[in-house]
């Protein structure tokens, strides 16, 4: 069993009187995908904003291919090789394709910005992922939802992470375009990096997941490896209870099928 | 490290073809017809770009020149010049401001303040000119520190601050001048020298040729690089056109003001910051971020920028900028007085950058709007005067063409919204 790259432990954050995290614990091994699974406001959000740096949490220990880490910033986060993915994008709207993909990494020849070298490096990832794009030159405001997100990801294996962090990767995607995704997503995976992977999405859960890490109130409510798990444990797990609507229907579909 | 491709892939590329990218946004851009099609593809997807503002200044200049045949005089086209680089380099910094969505109200009140302690410092307390000027320049950059710490970090509105600015800076110019409210500066010196320095016709040649001869060496390296690498790059047909379009401009300036006293100090000053913030702003990392911020402030942090850093030094640079203004200000009336900037230098500052095409709303904008908006609004000023007319009509007219940009500005926004080109 090789080590973890990002390990979490006893992860707390309340905003007020509200206890967003408590308690967690998340790991996730090189070359993994785990899906980080839970109902809104199970504080999933809350714990990639943690481990992106955006909000540091209160208490709570993060370590780093084993060593102790603080992740205060999101520059922090970047240099130790998280790579985080937003479902609000968070792309430049005014600023190009290659702009986008460089922003804060941008490469440099002699104090000057190397426009050449970062687009033709861009025109390299994007056609090794086979993805097709207008031109690398318009604003990414032109782009539609898929493409940004393709670009959104895109960006974040040029800094070389170690670790990516997906949060609802597919959720404003197209049958296709998701498809693409996930596919991105055994790439990353094959190439060694840990993935971490927020959905809603039980179909791209079972499609991509190795593990499935569920929250449920701001706790863990689980942890299953997504082979040996069925959909009602997960499910189950998700809302707190086996009886419930989900499974319920569920049930009635399977003995209605048989 | 360096020539590590970031996702290796094993079918895909093998299969499909290089570079597959949509046929209808290919522009090959080889023959004079495709690159006038780029050009009315740009403008009607509401990227104006400088067209507007160039158009309208050569239908003032002919406007003027009808009115009066002195308009376009060597002489007076020199004065102009001169004229315009004090508040034009207070534009400059404005323009740093407006990209990042902001606005600095005390642009006006810093450079007084700042034309205030180059005097006491050069009169009163007589250390030598070159000096105070550094230390009129470092009261600007550390004024721009504060407020942009204030705004970046306290989150105070950069409006409010900016406005407490224009108020409290202007205290300290009055409190600094005192009594007299007028510190002459001697006629001879180094500030003097700033705004009544003429260049020798060859030496505005030189300058000229190198300026032109810079762009066109580094466009034909970059353009190949581009080439070599794959890239689409410009057509020899365009860079020669790009070429053309600068070396007129240049030229012509240069063969006018050398019919008069020369190429003027001042202009050099003020057009060698506008091409050093251009450079910045297009082709250093640090450029780039401020872009970034004022595209979206959230996606910069998330970026792993530190906005509050570029946030601060936008301010400070921009405060820099107007002390700077408020130096030349003084070089050119031989004095720091109550008025040093103290009256429509604020307002005509803000409107050369959104005339120049700078947005108001952030994120868009270059550095040439400083020159080309100066240029608008110091020609209006210019003819104006010569027809006689007083500041009413100026104030009026001023107006209006400020107000036809913010249109252009609103309009062209609207207009890149519906084409999906970016807010």
């Amino acid at each position: 069993m090789s080590r973890p790259v990002l390990e979490l432990s006893g992860i707390s954050k309340s905003f007020g009187a509200v206890q967003a995290l408590n308690q967690v614990d998340l790991a996730v091994d090189p070359g993994e995908v785990v899906a980080l699974l839970g109902d809104n406001g199970a504080g999933k959000s809350t714990l990639v904003k943690v481990i992106a740096g955006v909000n540091s949490g209160d208490s709570g220990d993060i370590l780093w291919e084993g060593k102790r880490v603080e992740i205060n910033r999101p520059a922090d986060a970047q240099r130790l090789g998280i790579a985080t993915i937003y479902q609000d994008l968070a792309l430049c709207d005014n600023l190009d394709i290659v702009a986008n993909l460089f922003l804060g990494v941008e490469k440099t020849a002699f104090g000057a910005l190397d426009e050449v070298d970062m687009e033709r490096r861009a025109t390299e990832l994007l056609d090794s992922l086979s993805v097709k794009m207008p031109s690398l030159r318009v604003p990414v405001a032109s782009l539609s939802g898929g493409q940004r997100q393709i670009i959104a990801i895109a960006r974040a294996l040029l800094g070389e992470p170690k670790v990516v962090l997906l949060d609802e990767p597919t959720a404003a995607l197209g049958v296709a375009q998701t498809a693409q995704v996930l596919d991105l997503i055994e790439r990353l995976r094959d190439r060694g990096l840990g993935v971490i992977l927020v959905s809603h999405n039980m179909a791209d859960v079972r499609a991509v997941a190795d593990r499935a890490a569920v929250l449920r109130l701001g706790r863990n409510a689980g942890d299953f490896g997504v082979e040996e798990t069925s959909y009602e444990e997960i499910v189950a797990a998700i809302t707190g209870a086996s009886d419930n609507p989900v499974s319920r229907r569920a049930s009635v579909t399977r003995t209605e099928e048989a | 490290m360096a020539q590590q491709t970031p996702v290796s892939n094993s079918d895909e590329t093998a299969t499909g073809t290089a570079f597959d990218r949509d046929p209808r946004l290919m522009v090959t851009r080889t023959s004079p017809a495709s690159l006038l099609a780029a050009i009315k593809r740009r403008i009607r997807g509401g990227e104006l770009g400088p067209l507007p503002v160039i158009v309208g200044l050569i239908l003032i200049c002919i406007v003027f020149q009808l009115m009066h045949e002195r308009f376009l005089s060597p002489q007076n086209l020199s004065n102009l010049t001169v004229q315009i680089a004090g508040v034009g380099l207070m534009t400059t910094g404005v323009i740093m401001v407006l990209l990042l969505g902001e606005i600095d109200l005390s642009i006006g009140s810093v450079a007084g303040a700042s034309a205030a302690v180059l005097a006491v410092l050069a009169v009163r307390v007589g250390i030598p000119e070159w000096a105070a000027i550094a230390a009129a320049a470092a009261t600007g950059l550390i004024i721009g520190i504060l407020h942009g710490t204030l705004f970046a970090k306290v989150g105070v509105p950069a409006f409010v601050v900016t406005l407490a600015g224009l108020l409290g800076w202007q205290g300290v110019q009055l409190q600094l001048l005192g009594s007299d409210g007028t510190i002459n500066i001697s006629d001879s010196g180094p500030i003097a020298a700033l705004t009544h320095t003429f260049f020798v016709p060859a030496f505005g040649w030189g300058i000229a040729a190198v300026a032109v001869g810079a762009f066109v060496v580094f466009t034909l390296f970059g353009e190949r690089r581009r080439a070599a690498a794959g890239l689409m790059a410009m057509s020899p047909l365009e860079i020669a056109v790009r070429s053309i379009a600068l070396a007129v401009p240049v030229f012509g300036s240069v063969y006018i003001l050398n019919q008069y006293k020369g190429l003027p100090l001042a202009l050099i000053i003020f057009v060698g910051f506008v091409v050093a913030f251009d450079l910045m702003l297009r082709k250093t990392r640090y450029g780039r971020m401020v872009f970034a911020v004022g595209g979206g402030a959230e996606a910069a942090r998330r970026a792993g920028i530190n906005v509050d850093r570029v946030r601060i030094s936008v301010f400070a640079l921009a405060s820099m900028l107007s002390a700077l203004g408020g130096i030349m200000l003084v070089s050119r009336s031989f004095s720091a007085s109550l008025d040093t900037a103290a009256g429509e230098e604020l307002m005509m500052g803000i409107a050369a950058a959104v005339i120049g095409g700078t947005s108001l709303f952030g994120g868009r904008g270059n550095a040439y709007s400083a020159l080309l908006g100066g240029l608008v609004l110091g020609a209006i000023t210019s003819g104006l005067y010569l027809l006689q007319m007083g500041t009413p009509v100026r104030f009026m007219i001023t107006a209006l063409v400020l107000l036809i940009a913010v249109t252009l500005d609103a309009m062209s926004r609207r207009s890149r919204r519906a084409h999906a080109r970016g807010g």
